[in-house]
């Protein structure tokens, strides 16, 4: 599974002066298409909260963080914060995915779908696994069921590749199950 | 007509699209209303869309997630290997890949028994022709 966005833990500080031998040094974990993305929001970020620029700082380290145990399934709360049309609002969303990577892909999506809001009008505040108990939503909490139970409604038939694909067929497609 | 074939934890199903196109994996757990983690003993478990399964009729017992040992002694309990070639969609997948792998001898071969079989078939036919005028 490639996912668009990966996650990077970005390292910086501010470069070395005569008044400031060690200047500290700030870390932060984002999500960024690539790692140059990722540095530019870096300084991005730490241009609001500190006084330093790309100009007068130095990247110490990057590095992409993959998920631990993409093969099991946990329920990803994240806090945003996103640009409407009339001002900055903050929102609590879950998901549940395999990754974490893949819940942020799912949270960018349904952010432009449902709110229109684009990609660089959110701000990822916060990112946590929840235990199935601690979650809000009920779209999530309808999947905590060991003996879940549903039937596929409607059945698509697709060709097995995109080459089979022809535009008339012979008979109208059965869609029951 | 009611539906006779769920999406539940431990249902056997056919991928129908992709890189794993023809696996039987059992699903092990639903991530979400059109994503379910699926597991088969040659693969590493993933999740895949339900949009690429197809349902079968077979479905083992296991509990939420399982892991690789318990599941592949699932599917040797509830013996699916022989229930999907025994059953007539297994067959026929089994059949088209004959089908499709012959060489050119081995369709010679069949075109001879094709036409043995016609000759046989006719002169039942025949006879029972014979038998009746």
């Amino acid at each position: 599974m490639s996912y668009k966005y990966h996650q990077f833990q970005v390292v910086g500080r501010g470069l070395p002066t005569e008044t400031d031998e060690q200047p500290k040094i700030y870390r932060m974990k984002l999500w960024a298409t690539n790692e140059v993305r990722a540095k530019s929001k870096f300084w991005y970020y730490l241009r609001k909260l500190k006084k330093v620029k790309k100009s007068n700082g130095q990247m110490l380290a990057i590095n992409e963080i993959f998920e631990k145990n993409p093969t099991t399934i946990k329920n990803y709360g994240i806090w945003l914060r996103y640009q409407s049309r009339t001002g900055y609002h903050n929102m609590y969303k879950e998901y549940r995915d395999t990754t974490l990577n893949g819940a942020i892909e799912q949270m960018y999506t349904e952010m432009a779908s449902r709110h229109r809001v684009r990609h660089h009008c959110i701000q990822v505040i916060k990112t946590a696994t929840i235990p199935a108990k601690l979650c809000k939503r009920e779209s999530t909490k309808q999947f905590h069921n060991s003996k879940i139970k549903f039937p596929l409604v409607f059945k698509k038939v697709r060709p097995p590749t995109r080459k089979l694909k022809t535009t008339y067929k012979a008979s109208r497609p059965n869609l029951f199950v | 007509m009611p539906f006779k074939r769920y999406v539940e934890i431990g249902r056997i199903a056919l991928v129908n699209y992709g890189k794993d196109y023809g696996k039987l994996v059992v699903i092990v757990d639903v991530i979400y209303q059109n994503r379910a983690l699926v597991d088969a003993p040659d693969m590493v478990r993933g999740q895949m869309n339900f949009k690429r399964l197809t349902l079968t009729d077979i479905k083992i017992d296991i509990k939420r997630v399982p892991n690789k040992k318990t599941l592949i002694a699932a599917m040797e309990a509830a013996d699916v290997k022989s229930k999907w070639e025994n059953s007539s969609w297994g067959r026929k997948l089994i059949v088209q890949k004959k089908r499709a792998s012959l060489n050119d001898f081995d369709r010679f071969k069949v075109m001879l028994a094709k036409i043995k079989k016609a000759g046989v078939v006719r002169q039942e036919l025949a006879k029972l022709k014979k038998e009746t005028a």
